[in-house]
């Protein structure tokens, strides 16, 4: 006697569970979210150009209505200077550099540019005016330059060799002219 | 004395004519007056913004000499007048997007306004799916017929005969 045949119970689910494409895309969105947000925390946290490294690449218009750029200026050394009206240590500084800054010019060696931070124009043209400042200078428009530089305050001075390596930076006032002197002449020397 | 007559007469009659003239000059073109911005004017468009030398604090409240210049250019431009909107992108242009207290909806920035909802969004589909999903249909028990069965129980019974007395041995 042969034993009845019991139809076999399918051990597979018959409707098999299908991948959705919602849970990839949810990881692409989230993976992508986190990689801005790390891009956007290195930029932010990223401290300021260190002596040796490159100097920041920029552009300034002059209160003069001139265009600088920083590409333009190879072969000289730049003594880059971060200052604004309303900054009284800006002041203090203001009639030294602007006497070193007579100096060095008629050797066409040294350029001074003065970079005006978060200022309004009148107070800057009427400071400017007020201690004879006579190298270029002109407003950091969207404050593109002083991110670039990461400036902590003002003034802040970078100086930058004639193949635009930083050799220098000066946070806050330079006391006297011997001081502005010395520095500036840190990147004169080979 | 009788020469000078006629020439005083002549210097009178020019003075009226002159005074008449100018008289009769119409009134200076008048121009439209523009009264000094209020400080509250100044401070609905200056809460706006914020000052990068004090961070996080809004320039209507910032007490540094940089913000008193800010408001004093804000009071300016509405008095030149400039609308809020056009004072707002100016500050933009000039001091770049962190004067505002968001940022301005474009190019990178755009990521901030749109990622945040379509994560809600993507995350409500998720859990509403997840909790209206079609059960799979259960299995049917599989049947077995009486006939079957009946020889199934009547095979079980012979093997139980078979085996019992080699045990009871």
């Amino acid at each position: 006697m042969t034993a009845p045949q019991l139809p076999e119970t399918p051990l597979k689910n018959p409707t098999p569970r299908r991948i959705s494409w919602a849970i990839p895309v949810a990881f692409i969105l989230l993976i992508g979210f986190l990689v801005l947000l790390g891009i956007s925390l290195s930029r932010t946290q990223s401290g300021r150009p260190d002596i040796g490294d490159r100097a920041p690449e920029f552009t300034l218009t002059t209160f003069a209505g001139d265009s600088i750029r920083s590409t333009d200026l190879v072969g000289q050394v730049v003594l880059l200077n971060f200052w604004a009206s309303w900054c009284l240590p800006c002041a203090e500084e203001a009639a030294a550099l602007e006497q070193v800054w007579r100096d060095y010019q008629p050797g066409g060696q040294v350029m001074f540019i003065g970079v005006d931070y978060v200022d309004t124009e009148p107070e800057a043209r009427a400071y400017l005016q007020d201690y004879n400042v006579t190298y270029p200078n002109g407003p950091d428009l969207g404050t593109r330059i002083s991110r670039a530089y990461r400036i902590t305050g003002v003034p802040e001075t970078y100086l930058i060799d004639a193949s635009g390596i930083i050799r220098g930076y000066k946070l806050g006032p330079f006391t006297s002219v011997a001081e502005i002197q010395q520095f500036v002449a840190g990147a004169l020397t080979p | 004395m009788n020469a000078t007559f006629p020439a005083l007469r002549l210097l009178v009659i020019t003075m009226i004519v002159v005074l008449g003239s100018v008289w009769g000059l119409p009134p200076a073109a008048a121009q439209a007056q523009q009264p000094t911005p209020s400080d509250d004017e100044v401070n609905a468009i200056a809460s706006q913004l914020y000052c990068p030398v004090c961070e996080n604090v809004p320039l209507d409240v910032c007490a540094t000499q940089a913000c008193a210049q800010w408001r004093e250019l804000i009071r300016q431009k509405l008095a030149a007048g400039w609308t809020p909107e056009q004072i707002q992108t100016y500050f933009l242009e000039q001091y770049g997007d962190q004067v505002v207290g968001a940022p301005p909806p474009r190019g990178l920035n755009l990521l901030a306004y749109l990622l945040p909802p379509l994560a809600f969004l993507l995350g409500g589909w998720l859990v509403l799916r997840r909790f209206t999903r079609r059960q799979p249909p259960l299995q049917a028990i599989p049947t077995v017929s009486a006939e079957a069965l009946a020889r199934f129980e009547a095979e079980l019974r012979q093997r139980q005969q078979t085996t019992a007395p080699e045990e009871d041995e």
